[in-house]
């Protein structure tokens, strides 16, 4: 192996790391604020992707049945409960939130679509068709749900990310695609050839980062849903709305999954159901950092995108078994330093 | 007077096992109401359940109205605020945060006076002040239990509920704490005060019940209470001569 | 069955339900087409599976992904063995079970100790990785697979046809049902379903919970590789498709349709989904024209709504239809156990010198110092929070002291687990109710008994072990009533008042015949009378030898009955010596009365 290999191998596996360090801190935020292991958050990625890349083709992407159809299913479920609990002023604010917003944002694409817009618009268009897709499935599916035990709500994950793949079978199709770079320029850092495409994924990842940051550092709601992550009941008695935090999580969470699926798209070919090893991924780099630590969760992610550029070189068939052994010493080693919680009893 | 709080036969139940049975009580606006009791009577569940944290069945009515199915952050924006027996502060936030956090409800309705607030606060609690930067998981118990106090406080609540506010504090500590509590009712703030340490908490009080096995099975003027020859003997421990 | 006497000799509905389950299993190859025949296979196969997530998952409270891991070794070894080497399809079972056997053992040591999450994430990542393994291994054919596997011999007849197929499975998956059933009605099986909510009481009364987390792991394996070699010579072709994760996400699918936490849930949740799964391959297609993968979205629906109407699956909901007959009997008579010879009064039993343990930066006990003479009642009082039941922890081994010594009958204790100390003779109760509160009164106390008797697993499976059942619950009998629950023995103990429900404790604690009985806040909950006949209950115990360690709230309980006292305050020790001494010094009056003024 020559250094230019090792150097190409690095920047391959720096770019996907950045995009796993992305995913492992929606992942980390999603558990700690709702105690969701967020197998879905792959999905997005295929969602945005795949919608970038239709629209860039000229066609309307299913994303937006998928929104008008979970928006309509979020508002019936709103509304039998504001009826059951004769609250119907809510009505108007549920209309709006998630029936008229849908329809706006659907009548826009098909507006936009065969105009061929500039990049930049397409790419505002699908994360507006791709992020509201989380708060409507935290309504959907995990409100009902809040207080059951973290293994009802990894089933219900599991069964979300199922439902998710299917759809995006029906509307996205069994084919590959890819969207165009950003850039197609490259520079010469020395003897490396380095993509602007890289550079990109990485600096916007970085930018993310530091804007999550300075959401929790800085802003009442970031701080909320911190004190949430650190303690459910304290939060509650402070008026906290659990359901609004759950919501505000998993829409940073499918912000996130979109802007990943947007950065990765260009670089690889993304099939309907690709989300799922891409987000597991991610994951995995989370529980390297120990399922705590935001910065070790990135350091996590960015290791396992490593790991897994080098073994593709010299074991390319088997890249999945060795990213996904590797887990298994590190979580050994995690729970015999992490001391026993017994979950307590429903 | 008029009632802030008036409950009727609450029960509540953990599975087929009641812990709490048919408890009626009433807090008077601008009194302190204590509920007294040895562990495991019911005490901690009763808060829980007009909190909104517990299912319950009966009725509750505070400021007039049914709590009926209102959930806990509707109830805090009433000005229902529980500081919890555990305290349940957020450890890894800073002292300043944890007040910041006390008056959530206030920032979505825009509430200009939060700032001024804070201020009353680290004036009620200079130590607070003192700790501002410090994280919350770092203080000592009573500096908690004041920031629990003074975090409920940012809710400008009109009914405070207290569970155990001396529990594990020294003596000093206590006498603090509970001087602050009835300084509080000064301020127009009606208190329902569940502790163990019934001979303090008889001292404050206006009115009280003594809890046991899920029951209400004594009530009265505190004053009245604490000559009670059964409360004397079961938690104000006969003849000490404290 | 032990005194499994069904009320009134009448044939209870259960019954009746089984029997006619069985006179299908037995007319179904008979009177079903082919293809529904295969689906039965289909259906028993998955049964097998779901099986052992349900010991593992619904009893034992593991979560596995990865099932269809287990399932794949299972199939591949007896693939390759009959297929490359041209061996026996029973060298391939035996084989595979050995082999999934060894996988098991390897990854369960490291992955069943993982706390909450971190366990079924890992059975993803195991799943995924043996997925890509068996799609990239020449000898397993990559993602071609194996053609050709022979089909089974019994004694010359030839396993071929799927009604002789149909056969082979279901007598396996009958055999595991009762086998498994055997396994939760047994000692070990008492311990196996304290794991999930009550792992730490588990280790209080002597069981290894690691080790049979372990025991669970691989039973649930081998059950999943008896399906997977079933399945290759039922099927002739093994490719790595079935055993990706989806597969494994369809098991654990089945489990909670079923209703995890009963042996029959699997079968239940087998057929509903694998039914459902076909039902929806044939409807959907029809109804939509696109290509699409449709059965498994309205899979994931069902599944959703599913758990937001019911979190325990359709089992529960069953079992409600049909009333179940309660088995009221009284446990037979039986010889009684033997008893630990106990210490003569007066001798030293425990002596903790300089304990110490923080949390954190909050010191809970404070190099606290104080002895225990045996035969007498020792009262730990202080207020809440003074570090009392941190003081248990440390005595029990549920917790570690950061410094210290503590000695039982002279020997250094405080590094030891709490299963160790358990079997030295102490015995204790817990301030927050630790029972299995969907278990009977009687089983609860049982457990108490653990380490009393010594079968295991394999004989509990084979039924083995019923003399010595009859034996443990005889006594745990003995003890529920002792402390007046006699007619409460068949309620689950969950249902019963928090005051009862620590009179069980006690009942469980007795059940281990300590020579040392820890009981933290016995009295709270109870009332006026209760607690009279609690104080009776444990001077008799007093007078019979046992030593008492107390901690309670209750000052006129504890000053009518305890020896000496010990005051805490702070995690220190503020005063120490007889009920009226100790209620007149000025300092515990101060910490423990605290007055305003």
């Amino acid at each position: 192996m020559t250094a230019d290999i090792v150097a190409w191998l690095a920047q391959d596996g720096i770019t996907n790391g950045a995009i796993y360090a992305l995913l492992a801190l929606a992942l980390l935020l999603v558990f700690a604020v709702t105690r969701v292991i967020f197998v879905p958050q792959g999905e997005f990625i295929a969602y945005a992707a795949l919608s970038l890349a239709l629209m860039e083709s000229g066609r309307v992407p299913g994303t937006v049945y998928i929104l008008l159809g979970g928006g309509a299913l979020a508002a019936a479920m709103e509304i039998a409960r504001a009826v059951r609990e004769h609250a119907l002023s809510r009505l108007p604010r549920i209309l709006a939130l998630y029936v008229l917003l849908p329809v706006v944002i659907a009548a826009i694409v098909w507006w936009a679509v065969p105009r061929k817009l500039d990049q930049w618009l397409q790419i505002l268009l699908v994360l507006a068709m791709v992020v509201p897709l989380g708060p409507i499935m935290y309504r959907i599916a995990y409100q009902p749900l809040a207080s059951a035990s973290v293994l009802v709500l990894f089933i219900v994950s599991m069964a979300v990310h199922y439902v998710l793949m299917g759809l995006s079978l029906v509307f996205f199709g069994g084919e590959g695609l890819r969207s165009r770079p950003f850039s197609d320029a490259h520079f010469k850092v020395g003897m490396l050839d380095v993509s602007a495409q890289s550079l990109w994924v990485v600096f916007a990842s970085m930018v993310l980062i530091g804007a999550l940051w300075l959401l929790f550092e800085r802003s009442i709601y970031g701080k909320a849903l911190r004190a949430t992550a650190v303690n459910r009941i304290g939060a509650r008695l402070v008026g906290i709305p659990a359901n609004l935090m759950g919501q505000l999580s998993f829409l940073l969470a499918s912000f996130i999954g979109a802007v990943s699926g947007i950065l990765i798209s260009p670089i690889t070919t993304i099939y309907y159901d690709t989300g799922f090893i891409i987000g597991l991924k991610g994951f995995i780099g989370a529980i390297l950092g120990g399922m705590a630590s935001y910065p070790l969760a990135a350091a996590g992610a960015l290791a396992v995108g490593l790991l897994e550029s080098f073994s593709s070189f010299w074991a390319s068939a088997y890249k999945e078994s060795i990213v996904f052994t590797l887990i298994i010493p590190v979580l050994a080693w995690l729970s015999l330093r992490s001391r026993h919680v017994e979950e307590e009893d429903e | 007077m008029s009632a802030s709080l008036e409950v009727r036969e609450l029960s509540v139940a953990y599975g087929k096992v009641e812990a709490l049975h048919r408890a009626s009580l009433r807090v008077s606006d601008g009194s302190i109401v204590t509920v007294i009791g040895p562990n495991g009577a019911g005490k901690t569940t009763l808060l829980g359940a007009l909190m909104g944290l517990l299912r319950y069945s009966g009725r509750a009515d505070y400021a007039g109205v049914d709590l009926g199915d209102v959930p806990v952050e509707a109830r805090v924006a009433r000005g229902l605020c529980l500081v919890p027996e555990r305290r349940e502060l957020f450890g890894e936030l800073t002292v300043e945060d944890n007040l910041r956090l006390g008056a959530f409800q206030r920032y979505r309705r825009a509430d200009p006076t939060i700032g001024a607030d804070i201020a009353g606060v680290y004036e009620r609690f200079p130590r607070l002040r003192e700790r501002r930067g410090q994280l919350a998981g770092t203080l000592s118990g009573g500096e908690r239990q004041m920031l629990a106090l003074g975090r409920a406080l940012m809710a400008k609540p009109r009914l405070l509920l207290l569970d155990e506010p001396s529990l594990g504090l020294a003596p000093r500590f206590v006498r603090e704490i509970l001087h602050i509590i009835a300084d509080l009712r000064k301020t127009g703030v009606s208190i329902l005060l569940v502790e163990q340490n019934a001979r303090a908490a008889l001292q404050i009080a206006d009115y009280g019940y003594v809890i046991e096995a899920g029951e209400i099975v004594l009530e009265g003027e505190a004053r009245q209470l604490a000559e009670n020859p059964r409360v004397i003997e079961s938690y104000l421990g006969g003849g000490s001569g404290a | 069955m032990t005194g499994g006497r069904v009320s009134g000799g009448r044939v209870s509905a259960p019954r009746v339900a089984l029997g006619l389950f069985l006179v299908f299993l037995v007319a179904a190859p008979f009177v079903l087409s082919e293809f529904y025949v295969t689906l039965m296979n289909y259906i028993g196969l998955a049964a097998l599976v779901t099986l052992g997530l349900v010991l593992l998952t619904g009893v034992a409270g593991l979560m596995s992904f990865g099932q269809q891991a287990f399932v794949g070794i299972g199939a591949y070894t007896t693939a390759v063995l009959t297929t490359t080497y041209a061996l026996s399809p029973w060298l391939g079972l035996a084989a595979g079970l050995v082999l999934t056997g060894l996988a098991a053992l390897g990854i369960g040591a490291i992955t069943v100790r993982l706390s909450g999450h971190y366990l079924p994430i890992s059975t993803i990542a195991w799943g995924i990785a043996l997925y890509f393994v068996f799609g990239n291994l020449e000898i397993l054919g990559r993602y071609n697979g194996l053609q050709g596997v022979p089909p089974v011999t019994i004694a010359g007849w030839t396993v071929g046809s799927g009604r002789n197929s149909y056969v082979l499975i279901w007598i396996a998956t009958l055999v595991s049902l009762i086998a498994a059933r055997n396994l939760l009605d047994s000692r070990s099986g008492r311990a196996v379903r304290a794991l999930r909510f009550r792992g730490t009481m588990a280790e209080s009364f002597g069981v290894d919970t690691a080790r049979l987390k372990l025991v669970v792991f691989v039973y649930a394996a081998l059950l999943a590789a008896l399906s997977g070699w079933l399945y290759a010579h039922f099927l002739r072709f093994v490719s790595p498709g079935p055993f990706n994760v989806n597969a494994g996400i369809e098991y654990l699918f089945m489990a909670v349709v079923g209703g995890a936490s009963s042996v029959w849930g699997a079968v239940v949740g087998a057929s509903v989904l694998t039914m459902l799964k076909e039902w929806l391959k044939d409807l959907l297609p029809a109804l939509f024209e696109q290509s699409g993968n449709y059965e498994v979205i309205v899979f994931g629906v069902l599944m959703v709504a599913l758990l937001h109407r019911t979190r325990e699956g359709l089992m529960p909901a069953f079992a409600r239809l049909v009333p179940v007959a309660r088995r009221e009997a009284w446990p037979a008579e039986a010889a009684p156990l033997a008893r630990r010879e106990r210490p003569q009064p007066g001798e030293p039993l425990l002596e903790v010198r300089g304990a110490h343990r923080q949390f954190g930066g909050l010191v809970a006990v404070s190099h606290l110092s104080f002895e225990m003479k045996s035969g007498e009642i020792l009262g730990l009082i202080g207020p809440n929070g003074a570090g009392k039941s941190t003081m248990f922890n440390l005595v029990t081994g549920v917790l570690r002291a950061d410094g210290g010594e503590i000695l039982f009958r002279g020997e250094r204790i405080e590094r030891r687990a709490a299963r160790e100390i358990a079997r030295r003779g102490v015995a204790r109760t817990f301030q927050h109710v630790n029972l299995v509160g969907a278990m009977p009164v009687l089983e609860n106390v049982a457990i108490g008994a653990h380490l009393r008797g010594r079968h295991g697993t394999i004989a509990s499976v084979l039924r083995l072990d019923r003399a010595e059942e009859t034996v443990l619950r005889a006594e745990a009998a003995r003890q529920v009533e002792r402390v007046g629950l006699g007619g409460q023995l068949h309620d689950a103990a969950g249902s019963l008042p928090l005051g009862q429900q620590r009179l069980v404790e006690i009942a469980r604690a007795l059940a281990a015949d300590p020579v040392l009985l820890l009981l933290d806040e016995p009295a709270a909950g109870l009332r006026y009378r209760e607690k009279q006949s609690l104080a009776r209950l444990l001077r008799e115990l007093r007078d019979e030898g046992l030593s008492i360690l107390l901690v309670e709230h209750d000052m006129d309980f504890v000053m009518g009955l305890v020896d000496r006292l010990v005051v805490m305050d702070f995690g220190e020790k503020l005063a120490e010596g007889k009920p009226q001494d100790v209620q007149r010094n000025p300092a515990v009056i101060e910490a423990y009365l605290g007055g305003l003024e």
